[in-house]
């Protein structure tokens, strides 16, 4: 992949559409950022005018409630003007390509895209067409990328586990359809984590996967064997109509993730889920709700982060001084991030 | 008699393994009535100056769209043959998926007196299998063949229903017609439009198995063994169904194949981050894919390079990869593109030019594709030295659609001639 596309002439983040072609340094600065935006959601104000007098638009071809409304909150943290559009069908069903709805948007002078789309590509093919002064954030692309949910995972892995180097860690579930499984494939292979598995059913797992720098299991007692962190995904209801499973039923016997199963985990394991949840389905709820689940963290975490990705590329380079400055006294603080992460 | 002739080229006739430099002689009626030396009572009317340059047969394409009738806003007849011929390209075969199909002898003539009022390339058309492409009931084949069509092709709709192609075959066996094939199981497709492989994986775009093309060869072969019927596969894209395909030939079976002059350069890794312009049907696959197919028109298993042009209007690149329309604008990389098959040491330069001239022409049957004494004056010249590069501006085509722009390239036609005609000439676009 040509790096060029996310990254400005100075090289700097323009763009976020994939978590792909991002350096370890780009990853790491994000989730500083947002560590250094977290203490903001508990103040009495919750506002900086960092984006004071730009306008943002939340444009989705795909329903959602968790991201849409995350973005909207940390762009409204950031003082920017919101502004959300639920596409689904009405101009598309008028005959109107996406560029069309695209460009009559930046007619509108829209300073920063948040795009959600069915297909694969749809941001990067954005992205491609917009003038230089117009950012794109991909809120999900098909079944290729989702970056900020990549990066909200990362912050919650690092919150709660410290340095990557050491950790092993599994996703388990529907890998073949996931754009979030791609995208914390990049974020924890660039982050060198000590080892990264997938397990699902062969009717789950894409072609050669261990390309992206994963191993393959199908069955859960040996990709769980002491993992530090299980990832969960989601699973669609439909996917019997594909036959890719025969039964909810037979999904969760096999890879649904119960308190018998998390055993086989590290003791310490953490639980993630990035949402919606179909519980019995994939996840038991005395997992989803007991002591070492951080799906609600996930989400608290998901403002920040989308605060961080939206200062960094309209912000410019780096964040401002202050915010960093605020961040390091505050990881000085932190007990759980003792330990020579970086 | 008198007429044109062609002076001081290497005239490179692979159907009749002449290399070598030899004047073309050229009568008034539009045929070769002289090679090497002018028939008694020759008087030249013209004299075309071919020294440094390559004289071979007009290019035989046995696969392009010409988007006419029924998709004019993306290309034309006459906006494309006068593309085809600016490449050294004078024959065209036009599958029948224009609007409407080409299923009935009325629209066969019609694209065929339309090619001959421009006076450039010939085209013959590719009639259909089926009514419609519809799968179901055969098309009227005999009065389909009386019309000029040089085969017979559900082109890319698929043959679900595996007895009709049973029929189909058996059918144009008896009339002795040529079916094509585009060999894809459709549930295996099951709306994929990458390579089942490392891209599709790390894109998140819906990938096409090998399985498909090769479960789709499997069952063409059993029906072709059973029917007897002469058939000819159209777009190999993996090194597996090279390999069936060869077994078939060691066999006996009467089958032929072709392959895209892209799929012989490029591979799903071109695709990038979601380059549309290479988006094809079928996909481009890996590396060692290419590698068989390339390896394939050394040992003779294909035995013709298409372009499969396809122009498209500049909106149905400009859309999420699935979305977007597959084909590549092709005409005028074919040459440079084989040619540069011969730069790599793959094929010598007859073997290349053999792929695109007389083998293409005897798989459809048609007299052209050889410069004989009788033949008819089919003609590109080219300059095998000129050194270029492929930019918008220097496309003929409708279609800008191609993923070679910025490539350079090696050997430019200077000369294009058909029936004994001169219709290209560099430099007068």
């Amino acid at each position: 992949m040509k790096p060029g596309l996310q990254f400005d002439d100075a090289g700097r983040l323009r763009h976020l559409l994939t978590i792909e072609g991002l350096s370890r340094q780009t990853i790491i600065e994000i989730l500083d950022t947002a560590e250094s935006f977290i203490s903001m959601g508990e103040r009495e104000i919750k506002k900086i005018p960092l984006l004071r007098g730009k306008t943002v638009v939340n444009l989705f071809f795909e329903s959602s409630t968790r991201t849409r409304t995350t973005f909207e909150i940390a762009a409204k943290r950031l003082s920017a003007d919101v502004i959300n559009l639920n596409v689904d069908a009405s101009s598309t069903s008028k005959g109107e390509t996406l560029l069309d709805t695209i460009r009559n948007l930046e007619a509108m002078h829209t300073d920063l895209f948040i795009v959600r789309h069915a297909e694969s590509g749809a941001a990067h093919m954005i992205a491609r067409h917009v003038p230089p002064h117009v950012h794109i954030i991909n809120a999900g692309d098909g079944r290729h990328a989702h970056p900020t949910q990549g990066l909200l995972d990362m912050f919650t892995i690092r919150r709660y586990k410290g340095a990557f180097e050491k950790l092993k860690v599994a996703i388990v579930g529907d890998i073949l359809h996931s754009r979030v499984a791609r995208s914390q494939i990049h974020a924890l292979v660039t982050l060198g984590v000590a080892e990264l598995r997938v397990v699902a059913p062969k009717t789950l797992l894409p072609t050669a996967v261990e390309m992206l720098g994963v191993r393959a299991f199908t069955r859960m007692e040996e990709g769980l064997d002491g993992v530090d962190v299980v990832m969960m995904l989601r699973l669609q209801r439909e996917r019997m109509q594909g036959a890719h499973i025969p039964s909810e039923h037979e999904f969760f016997n096999l890879y649904g993730l119960t308190p018998a199963k998390l055993a086989l985990a590290a003791k310490d394991a953490i639980v993630m889920h990035p949402g919606p949840m179909n519980r019995g389905l994939e996840i038991d709820s005395a997992v989803a709700d007991g002591p070492q689940s951080v799906i609600l963290p996930q989400v608290t975490y998901g403002i920040a982060v989308r605060m961080a990705v939206m200062a960094l590329i309209m912000g410019g380079a780096s964040e401002p001084p202050k915010y960093r400055d605020a961040q390091m006294s505050r990881a000085a603080k932190n007990p759980q991030r003792a330990g020579g992460r970086r | 008699m008198a007429g044109i002739v062609i002076q001081g080229g290497r005239l490179i006739d692979p159907a009749h393994a002449v290399d070598g430099k030899k004047d073309l002689y050229i009568d008034g009626n539009g045929f070769v009535v002289g090679v090497g030396k002018a028939p008694s009572g020759f008087k030249e009317t013209k004299s075309i100056d071919a020294r440094g340059l390559i004289v071979c047969p007009g290019l035989v394409d046995l696969r392009a769209r010409l988007r006419e009738p029924g998709l004019e806003y993306k290309a034309t007849i006459e906006s494309e043959v006068h593309a085809a011929v600016a490449a050294g390209i004078t024959t065209l075969c036009c599958p029948p998926d224009t609007r409407p199909v080409i299923d009935t002898p009325a629209m066969a003539q019609m694209i065929q007196s339309r090619a001959w009022r421009f006076g450039k390339a010939f085209i013959h058309p590719l009639g259909a299998l089926t009514q419609g492409l519809g799968g179901k009931l055969l098309a009227d084949m005999e009065a389909l063949d009386e019309a000029g069509c040089v085969g017979f092709t559900n082109a890319l709709e698929p043959m679900t229903d595996t007895l009709v192609l049973r029929r189909a075959l058996e059918y144009a066996a008896t009339l002795d017609l040529t079916v094509f094939l585009h060999a894809e199981d459709p549930w295996l497709r099951n709306g994929g439009c990458v390579h089942e492989g490392e891209i599709g994986t790390r894109l998140g775009l819906p990938g096409i198995p090998e399985a498909a093309e090769t479960v789709g060869v499997a069952r063409d072969l059993a029906l072709i063994e059973q029917t007897g019927c002469r058939a000819h596969f159209c777009n190999l894209s993996s090194n597996r169904a090279v390999a069936m395909i060869a077994e078939a030939i060691a066999h006996g079976l009467p089958v032929s194949a072709d392959v895209t002059a892209h799929h012989l350069h490029l591979t799903e890794h071109d695709i990038g981050d979601f380059n549309t312009l290479c988006h094809v049907q079928p996909p481009l696959r890996g590396t060692h894919d290419r590698k068989g197919l390339r390896k394939a028109l050394k040992t003779g298993v294909i035995r013709a390079i298409c372009s499969d042009h396809q122009p498209h209007e500049p909106d149905a690149k400009l859309a999420p990869f699935a979305k977007s329309e597959p084909g590549i604008s092709a005409l005028e990389t074919l040459l440079p593109l084989t040619l540069k098959l011969v730069d790599e040491k793959l094929l010598s330069l007859s073997e290349a030019l053999a792929l695109l001239t007389h083998n293409p022409a005897e798989i459809i049957g048609v007299e052209t594709g050889h410069l004989g004494v009788g033949a008819t004056a089919d003609i590109c010249i080219f300059d095998p030295e000129a050194r270029w590069m492929l930019t918008e501006d220097k496309l003929i085509s409708r279609g800008h659609n191609t993923p070679f722009l910025g490539w350079e390239f090696r050997g430019r036609v200077t000369y294009t001639l058909v029936g004994g005609k001169i219709v290209f000439e560099a430099g007068e676009n």
